[in-house]
């Protein structure tokens, strides 16, 4: 399957910067003493890290200790906020992402993103899911349509809108959006999503489907995930990334990066172990 | 709205005698205005046509820079140079139409007169040119508050997908804003409609349909502004002009309603 996308990818113009290295594009990141300043604001220092290929990665840790900022550092989504300084090395299947040596915009088709609040676009379910593809300049009627079942299939919602593609995607539930959203990063065939707090605008019954969504997903892609949701955290993560900024003056560090069943029975640190059970943040 | 019916019936009570005499049909259809022979002419079409020229020709200039300036405003710019937009923008709209009309005067009647070697720069032309540069704020303010409505988290949802910031601006974010771009125009439509000084002192008021947008024509608002002084009250012609004050009244009214129909419904539609 990910020989397959990446195929696909090449097929569709898309660069696969593995390609001239011949690794397998298969999604995996590798983090060196990152750091995130805001202006002079130093949020993340010494985050240093491996993301396997094929698993869920949970990012964990008490509101404002930079999540999301790290989140956004895997696609370059810090590009589009002003004033935001990224120090450090990040490899995508060992190719540096950090520099001037990769196109954001290229990057972002092969690291896709599904946001806090869903964001459809105000056009059909169908443009909805076509938009990334088309970007990327696939125009086949017959490709579309196939890239769009599959893609809703692979999020869990194609059983609902299978007849009513043409349908304005803001007549879809808070759930189906999400979904909605799940399968249009889905479309650009990515090696990687990142989701912020995915579920965390959603119903239980609503969050329940994004989990299943998301358990079955990671033979394709693989996923970072922030979440505030500890029993979350441990019921769809394999490895769980704990951070933690201790205080205001300074910048937030990685505390414990392992696998998740031994973070949250056994972990090293005992700020982890405070935090997981509830003792702060 | 009480106020809008009280000036629509105030205009509409000092236009009957000229509706009873003369006729709406006749004047609205009439291709003579001679408002001053005996008996007068006060066939009103030279002056709507001429009011609707010279709009047209303003709208031609204002939609493309003024649509234009806004996106480059609300997407492409950042920091001072987009605060510096912002108030020459607002510097814009706060000059009066007497001074655009002296600029005109100045500028763009020897120009145009130039230009296209004119016998003279008394045309539709400048002054569809200059309404277009004043109807340019109304368009570009709306515009951008339209622009600026539009989620952010739409912007993000479109890069995250791989797209240019151009890529976004116009597959997501202006379609997204589009009624309320469109209301803008009706906006600026209307502000150009009604404007009457500069183009009193660009058109050179020549009462006759114009055959080109190099000929002189003569709007509704000129013809009110020109006339009303030297008209009798209570007599015909005085009301012959409140009768196209009606008719521009009717005309603006109806596409202010059309713009804030647009805008309200754009309104509602991120109200999510
Ligand atoms: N665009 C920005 N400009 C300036 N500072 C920012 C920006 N985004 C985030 N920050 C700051 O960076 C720090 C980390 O923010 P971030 O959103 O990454 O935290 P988070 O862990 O995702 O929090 P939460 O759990 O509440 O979502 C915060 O102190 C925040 O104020
Ligand atoms: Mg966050």
């Amino acid at each position: 399957m990910v020989t397959l996308a990446a195929a696909d990818a090449r097929a569709h113009g898309a660069p696969v910067a593995a390609e001239q290295e011949d690794l397998p594009a298969e999604g995996s990141f590798s983090l060196r003493d990152v750091s995130v300043a805001y202006g002079r604001d130093r949020v993340i220092e010494g985050v240093s890290m491996d993301i396997p290929p094929h698993a869920v990665t949970a990012l964990i840790g008490p509101s404002g200790c930079g999540k999301s900022t790290l989140l956004r550092c895997l696609n370059r989504m810090n590009d589009e906020l002003g004033n935001v300084r990224v120090g450090g090395h990040i490899t995508l299947d060992g190719q540096d992402i950090t520099g001037k040596a990769i196109d954001p915009v290229d990057l972002r088709m092969r690291v896709g993103q599904v946001f806090q609040r869903p964001n459809p676009f105000p056009m059909t379910i169908f443009d909805n899911v076509v938009y990334g593809p088309r970007t990327q300049g696939i125009r086949g009627r017959d490709e579309l349509q196939a890239l769009v079942e599959e893609s809703l299939r692979s999020a869990a919602l194609w059983e609902e809108v299978k007849k009513s593609l043409k349908k304005h995607a803001f007549e879809l539930s808070g759930g189906q959006q999400q979904r909605l959203c799940i399968a249009r990063a889905l479309a650009t065939k990515p090696e990687v999503i990142l989701m912020d707090e995915p579920a965390s605008a959603l119903d239980p019954i609503s969050t329940q489907q994004i989990e299943d969504t998301i358990a079955s997903l990671k033979d394709d892609v693989t996923i970072v995930i922030v979440t505030h949701n500890m029993q979350q955290a441990a019921r769809i993560s394999d490895r769980t990334a704990f951070m933690l900024r201790e205080s205001l003056e300074e910048p937030a560090h990685l505390i414990e990066v392992g696998e998740t069943r031994k973070m949250f029975t056994n972990p090293d640190d005992a700020r982890t172990e405070s935090y997981i059970t509830g003792r702060f943040g | 709205m009480v106020i809008l019916a009280a000036i629509a019936l105030f205009l509409a009570i000092n236009a009957i005698r000229a509706l009873r005499e003369a006729g709406l049909d006749t004047m609205l259809s009439g291709t003579l205005w001679y408002p001053t022979s005996d008996p007068g002419k006060f066939g009103m079409l030279p002056l709507v046509l001429g009011s609707l020229l010279v709009t047209g020709i303003a709208l031609l200039v204002s939609i493309p820079v003024g649509v234009g300036a806004a996106v480059y405003i609300s997407e492409f710019s950042r920091g001072a140079v987009k605060d510096v937009l912002k108030s020459i923008i607002e510097f814009m709209a706060a000059v009066p139409s007497v001074v655009y009309g002296l600029i005109g005067v100045a500028v763009l009647i020897p120009l145009v007169k130039d230009v296209f070697s004119l016998p003279s720069g008394l045309t539709a032309l400048t002054g569809g040119l200059i309404l277009g540069v004043m109807s340019i704020p109304t368009i570009v303010s709306i515009s951008e508050d339209a622009l600026h409505a539009v989620p952010m988290d739409l912007r993000q949802g479109s890069a995250a997908l791989g797209n240019t910031r151009w890529q976004t601006t116009f597959k997501v974010t202006v379609p997204s804003a589009g009624s309320g771009i469109f209301a803008a125009m009706m906006l600026g439509l209307g502000r150009a409609i009604g404007e009457t000084i500069a183009v009193l002192m660009l058109t050179g008021n020549a009462a006759v349909i114009p055959d080109s947008v190099f000929e002189s024509v003569r709007t509704m608002t000129g013809t009110i502004a020109a006339e009303m002084g030297e008209v009798v009250q209570g007599g015909l012609h005085y009301s012959v002009l409140f009768t196209v004050g009606l008719v521009l009244f009717v005309i603006t009214f109806g596409v202010n309603l059309a713009a804030d129909l647009v805008l309200e419904r754009q309104r509602k539609r991120w109200r999510r």
